[in-house]
C-alpha cells in the first residue's frame, strides 16, 4: 500500500499560479488527473515525481517527502510526457540502462519489455518508433523495477485507438494489482474508462474528486446555454418557460435568436422539439453555446 | 561519489554519436596537419614547436574540446527532458555529475593530449621536452576544462555559446589585452606545469606553480560540487 499525499501545496511560476493550494490523497488503483490543457495537471505531476518543489505545502511519499529524495524512485515509476528519450540507443538497450541505474539485471527489463509487449521490436533504433512504440518503451523503463507508483503524464496523447486499450488494460491490471496508478488526461471519456477514481484540476485548483459517475453527474447537471433561432421565437419563449427545466430566456433582438439557460438537460433537449411542433413553430437553429471543455470545466469549479 | 558504469556508458554514446562530436575530430586532425606543414616548412625548431603548441593546441584547440566535451556530456539531455531517465532513479545526483565529468575528461584529454603529444613529436621530436611539456598540459587542462563547462551545462541552457565566450574570449583575447586576467585562466595554471616540465624557458606562464595547482583543484572541485547541487535542484517545468 503505497499512498501520495498533497497537502496544502501551491507552485508558481514568477506571477503565475500553476497550483494553487491542492489537497489530495491518491492511494492503491486507478486514479485519473482530469483537467483542460494548462491546468497545472503536469506541474501536479512533476512535483508527485520529485521533479518539482513545491512552493508551499508538502508531496510525500507514505509521509517521506518526495523532493530531494533519491530513494522515493524504487517505489515510483515515472512515464514522463516528453519525447525525448536516448534516441540512439534500440528499445532493449534503454530498458536494460533503466533496470542497471536500479542496480537490476538484464532479465528484469527483458520482463518489463514483455509485459508492454515491445519485444519484437527491442532490437531497433528508439529513434525509429512510431509515438506508441515509444510510449510503451517509456512505459516499460518505467516499470523495469517493478514499482509500487506509477505516474503517467499524458499517456494516451498521439496513440491510437488500438494502442489506448492494449495501454488502459496494461494500467487496469496494473491497478488491480494494487498499485497506485495515477494518470493524467484532459479527455473526459478517456479518464472515465480506465480509472475508479477522478480529481478534477482546473485553473490550479482541485475542482472535484470521486469516482467518475459522480463526476460525470456533475458535468451533465450543469446549466447548459443554447442558441436556438425558430420561426417564432417569442411564443417558444413563453412556451419554454412556464418548464421548471429552463432557468432563464433572453430574447437577443440583434442575433435574432433566443438565448436560453437550461438546468435540466436530460428533460430541456426532450422538451424543445416538443414545445415547437405542438405550437406549429419550425426550429431552425439549435446549438449549445458552451460545450466547450474549458466551460465545463470552469462550471465544476464555481459548483 | 562513486562512478557509475550504466551513466557513463549513456555518457559517451551521447557524446560520440552526436554531430557536435565531428569537432572532436577535425581540430586534432587541423593540429596534426599544421605540425606537419610547419615540420616540412621550417624544419624542427623548438621555439616553433612551442608557439604551435602553445598557440593553437592549448590557446584554442582544448578549450573548444572541453566545451563541447563538457556542456555535451549534460546539456543536451537537460535541453531534451530525457535526463528525466537518469534522475528518476534511486542514484545519488553527485553520483550522476562525477560519472559525467569523468566521462568529459576521458573525453578532452583523449581527444586533446594525444594529439598534441604527436603534434609535437612531428615538430620536433620532443626536443627540450616540449611535446611532454604540453601534453601534461594539455591533460592538466582537460580536467579543469571539463568540470567548469560540465558546470555550465547544467545550469544554463546557452553553455555552449557561454563556454565559447569563456575559451575564446576571456582566455585568449582579454587575456592577452589584460594581464590580471591571465591569472585567471585554466590556460595559464596548465601551462606553469608545462613550463616546469620544457627545457630552456621554451614554454612561459604568468602564474606561479603553486598557484596554479591551488587553483586549478579549487576550480575542479568546487565546479563539481556545484553542479552536483544544481542537479539535486534541476526543475523540470512541465510544456503547459
Amino acid at each position: 500500500m503505497t499512498t501520495i499525499d498533497i497537502d496544502h501545496t501551491s507552485r508558481w511560476f514568477g506571477n503565475v499560479v500553476a497550483v494553487n493550494d491542492v489537497t489530495m490523497r491518491v492511494g492503491p488503483g486507478v486514479t485519473g488527473l482530469l483537467g483542460p490543457n494548462g491546468a497545472g495537471k503536469s506541474t501536479l505531476i512533476n512535483m508527485m515525481g520529485g521533479f518539482l518543489a513545491p512552493s508551499t505545502g508538502t508531496v510525500t511519499l507514505d509521509g517521506k517527502p518526495i523532493w530531494r529524495n533519491e530513494a522515493v524512485y524504487k517505489e515510483i515509476g515515472i512515464v514522463p510526457e516528453r519525447e525525448a528519450m536516448y534516441d540512439f540507443l534500440t528499445g532493449r538497450e534503454f530498458v536494460v540502462a533503466n533496470a542497471e541505474l536500479h542496480g537490476l539485471t538484464a532479465g528484469a527489463a527483458q520482463q518489463a519489455l514483455a509485459t508492454v509487449e515491445m519485444e519484437y521490436a527491442q532490437d531497433r533504433k528508439i529513434a525509429t518508433y512510431s509515438k506508441g512504440m515509444r510510449q510503451r518503451v517509456k512505459m516499460a523503463s518505467a516499470l523495469v523495477h517493478d514499482p509500487s507508483v506509477l505516474l503517467l503524464d499524458e499517456p494516451f496523447n498521439g496513440m491510437d485507438p488500438r494502442q489506448r486499450m492494449q495501454l488502459m488494460d496494461l494500467l487496469r491490471r496494473m491497478g488491480a494489482e494494487g498499485r497506485t496508478v495515477l494518470f493524467s488526461s484532459h479527455i473526459l471519456e478517456e479518464v472515465e474508462q480506465l480509472a475508479s477514481h477522478i480529481e478534477v484540476i482546473v485553473a490550479g485548483r482541485h475542482a472535484a474528486s470521486g469516482d467518475f459517475r459522480k463526476i460525470r453527474r456533475l458535468m451533465t447537471d450543469r446549466p447548459h446555454r443554447y442558441l436556438v433561432r425558430s420561426s417564432d421565437d417569442r411564443a417558444l419563449a413563453a412556451a419554454l418557460i412556464a418548464d421548471p427545466s429552463t432557468a432563464g430566456i433572453e430574447v437577443d433582438v440583434t442575433e435574432g435568436a433566443l438565448r436560453i439557460q437550461a438546468v435540466d438537460f436530460g428533460r430541456f433537449t426532450a422538451l424543445l422539439p416538443q414545445v415547437a411542433r405542438a405550437h406549429g413553430i419550425r426550429l431552425l437553429t439549435v446549438s449549445p453555446s458552451d460545450e466547450s471543455l474549458e466551460s465545463v470545466f470552469s462550471y465544476l469549479v464555481a459548483a | 561519489m562513486i562512478y557509475e558504469p550504466t551513466v557513463a556508458r549513456l555518457t559517451y554514446r551521447a557524446l560520440l554519436g552526436r554531430r557536435r562530436a565531428a569537432v572532436l575530430f577535425v581540430l586534432p586532425a587541423l593540429l596534426i596537419a599544421i605540425a606537419v606543414a610547419v615540420r616540412l616548412l621550417t624544419g624542427a625548431d623548438d621555439q616553433i614547436a612551442s608557439d604551435v603548441l602553445g598557440g593553437f593546441a592549448i590557446a584554442t584547440m582544448i578549450p573548444l574540446i572541453g566545451v563541447i566535451a563538457g556542456t555535451g556530456a549534460i546539456g543536451p539531455e537537460i535541453d531534451d527532458g530525457s535526463i528525466v531517465y537518469l534522475l528518476a532513479k534511486p542514484v545519488k545526483r553527485p553520483t550522476i555529475i562525477f560519472t559525467k565529468l569523468i566521462v568529459a575528461i576521458a573525453v578532452t584529454m583523449a581527444f586533446s593530449a594525444i594529439p598534441t603529444f604527436v603534434a609535437g613529436m612531428i615538430l620536433n621530436g620532443n626536443g627540450g621536452q616540449i611535446a611532454i611539456a604540453y601534453t601534461v598540459a594539455a591533460l592538466v587542462a582537460s580536467v579543469a576544462y571539463s568540470a567548469i563547462f560540465l558546470l555550465l551545462g547544467t545550469v544554463t541552457r546557452h553553455a555552449v555559446v557561454f563556454g565559447l565566450v569563456y575559451a575564446l574570449v576571456w582566455e585568449t583575447l582579454f587575456g592577452s589585452l589584460v594581464p590580471g586576467a591571465r591569472t585567471l585562466s585554466v590556460q595559464q595554471w596548465a601551462l606553469s606545469l608545462a613550463e616546469r616540465i620544457g627545457e630552456n624557458g621554451a614554454i612561459t606562464s604568468d602564474v606561479a606553480l603553486p598557484t596554479a595547482v591551488v587553483l586549478l583543484v579549487a576550480v575542479t572541485a568546487a565546479a563539481t560540487w556545484y553542479a552536483g547541487q544544481k542537479l539535486r535542484t534541476l526543475t523540470l517545468a512541465g510544456e503547459e
